[in-house]
Order: structure tokens, then sequence, then C-alpha cells
């Protein structure tokens, strides 16, 4: 006998009655998709990685590489899926900065700072990141 | 018998700093590189312009951190969301194994293309 696959699981443990639930449970109601639709934003996210390291690997590859990338960008299937990706990366900023306030308690002087500060708070740090990285790809 | 302890707070720092990094910089950042460019918006970036900036210390640093985290946090939601979503209760662990190990190899492959 090996060790126990799930580390939960104790023997002559009476199993737990649990409802079978279809697959697709969260087609069900729009506010289940929703959360789905927000989680699954983590996959833009992740590739936005990858494909910001192709392109530092072909920017130091040098100048024929960087121009194969470039064209790559902007052929019709990759504009079309930046696109998309970037309505799904400003859905993750918008519901991320949004649940900012529930899990961070900035205390001030004794008091909670209410749940308004520190939402402007992060949306003033996304504008100020945002313009700076603007500034620093514009004036490249 | 040892005291267990979990990984889970370590594991749920990485998620939560990578969404917080990520909000805040990968909007701009993908609309700025590929979104603005490709539509004609904005003036394709040229190598010559691109290389210095690329090579800077800390421009490489932000850009490691921010490739590291982004791949731990999509790790961790996305584990969840097999795990409730599609309800593989009892793939837990290999699922963890795949989806930290994925975001590890590919830190691994990132830190030989920024530093390397």
């Amino acid at each position: 006998m090996g060790a126990p696959v799930n580390p939960a699981y104790r023997r002559y443990h009476p199993k737990w009655h649990r409802d079978r639930m279809p697959i697709f449970w969260w087609l069900r109601q729009l506010s289940y998709a929703r959360f789905i639709a927000r989680e699954l934003t983590s996959v833009v996210v992740a590739y936005a990685a990858v494909l910001l390291l192709v392109e530092l690997r072909a920017i130091s590859l040098g100048p024929e590489a960087f121009d194969r990338f470039t064209a790559w960008l902007r052929s019709p299937i990759p504009t079309v899926l930046h696109v998309f990706a970037l309505a799904a990366l400003i859905w993750h900023a918008l519901t991320w900065l949004h649940l900012a306030p529930r899990a961070l308690v900035v205390r001030l002087g004794g008091r909670r700072l209410p749940d308004a500060a520190v939402l402007l708070g992060h949306y003033a740090a996304w504008i100020a990141a945002s313009a700076l990285l603007l500034w620093a790809v514009l004036s490249a | 018998m040892k005291p267990h302890r979990s990984r889970e707070p370590g594991l749920w720092l990485l998620f939560s700093a990578g969404g917080t990094l990520t909000a805040l910089l990968l909007p701009m950042l993908v609309f700025v590189l590929w979104v603005a460019p490709s539509l004609g918006w904005m003036e394709p970036l040229t190598h010559a312009a691109v290389a210095p900036l690329a090579r800077h210390v800390l421009v490489r640093l932000l850009l490691f951190v921010l490739v590291t985290l982004s791949l731990y946090h999509w790790a961790h939601r996305f584990r969840y969301t097999l795990y409730d979503g599609l309800q593989l209760y009892h793939l837990n662990r290999l699922i963890a194994v795949l989806t930290y190990g994925t975001a590890t190899a590919l830190t691994a492959v990132g830190a030989f293309i920024v530093w390397g």
C-alpha cells in the first residue's frame, strides 16, 4: 500500500455525502459564469507572460528576429487575439482592484480606512503605472 | 509526528502579489506593445529603440518579477478553477503538480532569457 493520494482521507472514515454536479454547473446562472470568466482571465495573464519572454528573446537575437516577431504581431489572427487579450486583462484589472478593499485592511490613526479610499488608492496606482509605462515606451 | 505546515499561505501570497502587479501593468503593456502598433494607432517599435531599453537592469528586473508572478498567479487561479469548475477533486494532487510545475519551469526559462 502506497501513501494515500488524498492526505485528508482517513481509512474507514465513512464517505461524506456529496451531490453530483454537472460539469457545466457554472452556466446555470450569470453570476456563476462571470465568476468562471474572471478566474479564466489568469490564462490570459500567463499568455502575456510567455509572449513577453518571446519578445525579449527576439530582441536579444537581433534586428531580423525582432522584425519577424513584429511582422507576426501585425498579421490578422494575432491582432484580433490581442484585442481580446487586452479586454480580458482590463476585466482582470477591474475585478482585482475592486476586491482590494475587501482583502486589505488599512489602519490609520487607529481607524480603518474606508473601502472607497483603498479603492481610490489602487486606481491612482493603476493610472500612475500605466502612464509611466506609456511614457517609457513612447520615449524609447 | 511532525506538525503539518501548509504551503497554502506562500502560494496565496504569490497569487495575490501577481494579481496586483499584473492588474497594474499588463493592460497598458499589452496595449502599447501588441495592440496599438498592430491597429496602426502607434508607430511600431524598432529594434534600435527597444534593445537598449530591454538591456537596462531595472527593466530586466521588473520584467522578470512581472513574468514570474504572472505565472504563479495563473498557476494558483487556474488550479482552483479546474478544482471547483470541473469538480476534479480526486485529481487535486496531479493538478497542483502540473500547474505549479509549469509555472516553475517557465520561470526557469524566463531566468535564462532575461539574465542569460
